[in-house]
């Protein structure tokens, strides 16, 4: 099991003639990720690494059997392409654009909350279940398939994370990229809900950072929920000055609120463990685990 | 993107919005001019800085003749200000604005944001304005209302309406009418302008029952600039951070004296907060992308050298769409025939990470590598001490 996305799931591109949209699409294609079709108006009829590309969604689902779609889209359009996704019957969305207006996604989020629609992002790797499929843009060759759900807000930061418990020997049941601006379609809440439900996840780590309440969210669920699982966090931005925008559209302190400090505070009194040093976080959660009888994976 | 109180102003006036009548002041010798327009005395002289409690700070002044006016002028234009919020930064204050004093008998407050965790914007308003909305929220919670706004509805008249039935201290029935249509006007600014802030405090009452607009603090979002080019970024940067920006990159100046280069913004963040760690202070935030061109790196390179505090480089890559071969050669590009003069510390992983070893290494470039994060803590360490 895995959460999202499996090996049976059946992508569709949106956005899968263009420069960053093609070339993912080709890495997908090799890690073994089911690409079924693709999406680009005005390219509809043509073809894709043998794949057939359409128009509309509208036009992709009535001929293909589509779970998720992943969209490469520049930051003007992708909303629409998002709505478009969403109308069309499509139940998990990923959009890994970069630079979507708040409001856009106000209006979006608003519009997916009636169609019940997941969305994963915006500005996100996206998600990957090692060794079954992998919808994004992460490098698939540094996780391994196991017990630990990974969470995160940021891209590299999160492949930094996955590298390090690889090595330490602990794979990765889904590794969630959720996204770096401050609407997202998910939060750390929704995923520990479906990680918790996930026979294959054990151990959960969570990448926050400064901005938003999403980790204090986090912590109460855990506390009010007696959280089945160990969950260990990291929270980026300790040393990050007030008011400035650091890279994440989201990663703002703001009138006080937002802090790293505050967090950390939050989701120790949730009996969440703490990585305070990111160089060592992989050996740090592996002899915990160990700890806790839980074995590295094979 | 913050905007300046008389470019909000201008916005609430352009909306129908009553503020007072005011002119913006560069040299001291415009007063002249001004004056034929401003009524007065009292005038009231305000700095335009991007921080709060700029009264406090002597940032505003009320004249009460042409003298204490030219007075005001010399103390505020041209000069630093330090207030709570700029920290132990002063800022300069290049322009003022001239205001007609406005009698009133009330303060109000009114603001739009939107809330991060629910996804919707959210309207406030309180009776008792003039202070920080903070401190009303601390000492008297029931004197601020809050409404949350359907995005695909707008406001609504009934939610216009709760906010004000909502509170404990409620202002008189003759005003409702007013404060209804201003909140739908400030709403449609909120949204039509792409704002992530719209706050108006104090929003004054006179006695002759107008409502006025004395303050104005918006802030835009960065992302939608593209579908308002009529607005220009007036602030002042620092020459490094504007520079960046043309290219593209996310660049911030710290205080520090370790100089970073990442790609990503939540490694760069965890970058630095790991040189804090290794007993030093970053010098930058600088992200330059997870999909950055070679020239993209020779520039964030030039940048970080450029910045006369930096002891010490740090570039931490982590590749996924950047290949590593990729970053070594824009390292290349920039160091050519510069003799860097600190140490320079490298950390590659990720796609293509051999390719890109092979380069640095067959180059000129004197560098130390780290296997990993904890090796270039130690490295980090070690440096530092060597330099004494």
């Amino acid at each position: 099991m895995a959460i999202l996305v499996d090996e049976n799931s059946r992508i569709c591109i949106q956005g899968i003639t263009g420069k960053e949209g093609s070339f993912h699409a080709e890495q997908m294609i090799q890690y073994g990720s089911k690409v079924v079709c693709g999406v680009t108006p005005k390219k509809g009829g043509t073809t894709f690494m043998g794949l057939c590309v359409y128009n509309t969604v509208k036009e992709a689902v009535q001929e293909q059997q589509v779970d998720v779609s992943c969209i490469f889209v520049p930051a003007p359009f992708a909303p629409d392409a998002i709505l478009e996704a969403s109308e069309a019957g499509i139940k998990v969305v990923v959009c890994i654009t970069e630079g979507i207006p708040i409001l856009d996604m106000a209006k979006v989020l608003a519009h997916l909350r009636r169609n019940g629609t997941t969305l994963i992002g915006p500005n996100c790797p996206g998600i990957i279940s090692p060794g079954r499929t992998k919808v994004g843009i992460m490098p698939g060759h540094i996780h391994k398939k196991g017990k630990i759900g990974v969470i995160s807000r940021s891209g590299t930061l999160t492949y930094e994370v996955v590298y390090q418990l690889t090595r330490a020997g602990f794979g990765q049941s889904t590794c969630i990229g959720i996204g770096g601006d401050p609407l997202i379609g998910t939060d750390f809440t929704f995923h520990l809900k479906r990680f918790r439900e996930d026979p294959q996840t054990e151990a959960v780590v969570l990448i926050g950072e400064i901005g938003g309440t999403m980790e204090e969210e986090a912590a109460d669920y855990v506390l009010e929920s007696s959280y089945p699982k160990p969950v260990f966090a990291f929270i980026a931005g300790l040393t990050a000055p007030p008011e400035k925008r650091m890279g994440h559209a989201g990663a703002i302190i703001s009138g006080g609120k937002g802090k790293a400090e505050d967090k950390i505070v939050a989701l120790k009194k949730a009996g969440i463990r703490i990585i305070e040093d990111l160089s060592s976080l992989g050996k740090t959660v592996a002899s915990s685990l160990g700890e806790m009888g839980i074995q590295p994976d094979k | 993107m913050k905007l300046y109180e008389y470019q909000g102003k201008e916005l609430l006036r352009q909306k129908g919005i009553l503020v007072p009548k005011g002119v913006v002041l560069e040299e001291e010798d415009q007063l002249e001019k001004a004056l034929d327009s401003i009524k007065g005395p009292p005038w009231v002289v305000k700095a335009q800085v991007h921080a709060g409690g700029r009264g406090k700070a002597g940032g505003i002044a009320v004249a009460r003749d042409k003298e204490e006016l030219k007075e005001a002028l010399r103390k505020i234009l041209r000069q630093r200000i330090k207030t709570a919020q700029t920290g132990q930064k002063e800022i300069f204050v290049k322009k003022v604005l001239l205001e007609e004093y406005t009698p009133h008998v009330k303060e109000y407050y009114i603001g739009i944001t939107m809330d991060r965790s629910k996804a919707l914007p959210v309207l406030l308003f309180s009776t008792m304005g003039g202070m920080e909305i903070e401190e009303v929220a601390k000492e008297s919670p029931k004197a601020i209302s809050k409404v949350m706004v359907d995005p695909l509805l707008g406001l609504m008249p009934y939610k216009a309406r709760e906010l004000v039935y909502g509170l404990s201290h409620m202002p008189p029935f003759e005003l409702f009418p007013q404060l209804e249509r201003l909140f739908s006007r400030l709403y449609e600014l909120y949204w039509d302008m792409d704002l992530t802030l719209l706050e108006i405090n104090p929003l004054c009452v006179t006695e002759k029952g107008e409502l006025i607009a004395l303050d104005a603090k918006l802030s835009m979002d960065e992302n939608a600039l593209f579908r308002h080019k009529n607005i220009k970024d007036e602030e002042e940067k620092d020459p490094l951070e504007a520079e960046a920006q043309a290219y593209g990159l996310n660049y911030i100046k710290m205080e520090g004296d370790v100089g970073v280069m990442v790609n990503g913004a939540g490694l760069a963040m965890a970058t630095m907060d790991i040189i804090k760690l290794a007993g030093r202070e970053p010098a930058n935030f600088l992200d330059v992308g997870g999909g950055a061109s070679q020239a993209m790196v020779k520039k964030g390179f030039e940048i970080i050298m450029k910045d006369p505090n930096v002891k010490m480089i740090f570039v931490n890559i982590f590749g996924g769409i950047l290949r590593c071969d990729v970053l070594a050669r824009g390292m290349l590009q920039a160091l050519e025939g510069i003799s860097l003069g600190v140490p320079l510390i490298v950390r590659l992983e990720g796609t293509n990470v051999e390719p890109g070893r092979e380069i640095l290494q067959n180059s000129e470039i004197r560098f130390l590598v780290a296997q990993d994060l904890e090796d270039a803590i130690a490295l980090i360490r070690l440096s530092g001490e060597k330099r004494g």
